[in-house]
């Protein structure tokens, strides 16, 4: 069987083919091409966030910071953690660009932030 | 403020995807010694230098990142003074019971203004270095990956850099090192508690609690770049390096777990005294602080957190 699929990215009509079992982020890198931003390539990140429009693909663990049930359900995905088991028809979900170093001071001066989330102890 | 009662930074505990992966990862290419796993799951490593039981834990989890970063006080009389500073900067204080974190004594946890969890603590078990103490070798021989000597320090991300870098001055008496200004607006704080560069950095962020990296010390330059041969050799998602750092001179390199929390492998800064005065960068020359030899921002490194 042959396990090199093409990647098409809709939004800009390019392709690439990905090696068996590389990711698609991965697939990509090794053209040396940047189709997708590409940051941690661990899922931990979401800067590599797709939406897979035809085609089967495996997910790999990713962050649910970035990736909820409903996104998962709407085919979205980070693009490090997804591999191609067809051909694929995607388009590159660009987040907003956090600014550099945040807004500006804080406005809340308070001493300490309340609701910060706990950490895991038991 | 000359000379904290708080020692090193003594631990961090990180989340990640799939544990199995991340201990290969810690263990075999990072090269810390494992050193024990508890029954929640959570594995225990350190650098071979270190004499504490443990300096780095994992612990599985649905989103990486970092759950809290622990650090060492000389006794328990500080212990209970910072407590007490703590408490009375505002900071959601809990004391967490010894043993919770095997080999680990009480804990005293506590929030901060971005948002990031830390923890002192006075007392850990002794592992050692394998070397002994009376008439000791230099080194062991059974090292694996890149061998660093320890974890050194952190670099978080967060939104009230103002209020975490006051807490660190006049709450656990660290000293400034080097600053980032915009104008007149701190956007980047390195601290220390020691004669080190710096034991935690932070840098200003639109979120709250970001991770930037977990940092081990190499011994020379030659040693960063064996890493970099080994980040290559496993095809570890390198993220920059190996390069040199204006802010604190470190020659270093930077790349990802697998479930991309960044790491850092690095040598050489210099020595701070507590009489010394900060050095201070202005975001109009950001490039070479960063990375002083291709001088550029890179979006990445910049960007990039769990
Ligand atoms: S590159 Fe970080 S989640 Fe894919
Ligand atoms: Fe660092």
């Amino acid at each position: 069987m042959d396990t090199h699929f093409e990647v098409l990215i809709e939004d800009t009509a390019e392709r690439f083919i990905c090696q068996p079992n590389d990711s698609v982020l991965k697939g990509m890198e090794r053209l040396s091409r940047c189709d997708i931003p590409v940051g941690c390539r661990g899922g931990g990140c979401g800067v590599c966030k797709v939406q897979v429009i035809h085609g089967q693909y495996l997910r790999r663990r990713m962050s649910r910071a970035h990736i909820g049930d409903a996104e998962a359900a709407a085919g979205i995905g980070l693009a490090c953690c997804l591999v191609p088991l067809s051909h694929l028809t995607l388009r590159v979900v660009r987040a907003p660009c956090a600014p550099l170093f945040g807004a500006r001071r804080p406005q809340n001066s308070a001493p300490v932030s309340p609701g910060s989330p706990r950490p895991h102890k038991e | 403020m000359a000379l904290s009662a708080v020692l090193r930074p003594g631990h961090v505990c990180l989340r990640v995807l799939d544990l199995e992966a991340a201990i290969v990862h810690y263990r075999d290419r990072l090269g810390l010694q494992e050193t024990d796993r508890d029954d929640q799951g959570r594995v225990y490593f350190k650098g071979w230098d270190e004499q504490d039981w443990f300096s780095v834990v994992l612990r599985e989890a649905p989103e990486p990142g970092m759950d809290y970063l622990g650090f060492r006080v000389l006794n328990e009389a500080h212990l209970a003074r910072y407590e007490a500073a703590l408490r009375a900067f505002g900071c959601q204080v809990e004391r967490i019971p010894a043993g919770e974190l095997r080999h680990c004594g009480a804990r005293v946890r506590f929030d901060s203004p971005t948002g990031h969890w830390f923890e002192l603590y006075a007392s850990k078990d002794c592992k050692g270095n394998g070397l002994g103490r009376l008439n000791p070798n230099p080194w062991p021989e059974d090292l694996k990956g890149m061998q660093p000597s320890r974890f050194d320090h952190c670099l978080i991300y967060g939104d009230d850099l103002d209020g975490t870098v006051r807490l660190f001055r006049e709450v656990l008496e660290f000293d400034l090192t080097e600053q980032i200004m915009e104008g007149e607006l701190m956007v980047g704080a390195f601290l220390t508690c020691s004669n080190k560069a710096h034991d935690i950095a932070i840098i200003r962020h639109a979120e709250k609690g970001r991770f930037h990296h977990a940092s081990f010390l190499l011994g020379t330059w030659e040693e960063v770049l064996r890493a970099a041969d080994l980040i290559s050799m496993h095809d570890i998602p390198l993220d920059i390096g190996p390069t040199r750092h204006g802010i604190t001179r470190g020659r270093t390199i930077y790349f990802f777990d697998p479930s991309g929390n960044r790491n850092e492998v690095f040598c050489g800064d210099y020595t701070w005294y507590a009489d010394h005065q900060p050095i201070t960068w202005t975001t109009d020359q950001l490039g070479r602080a960063i990375f002083f030899h291709d001088r550029k921002l890179n979006e990445r490194f910049l960007s990039v957190v769990t």
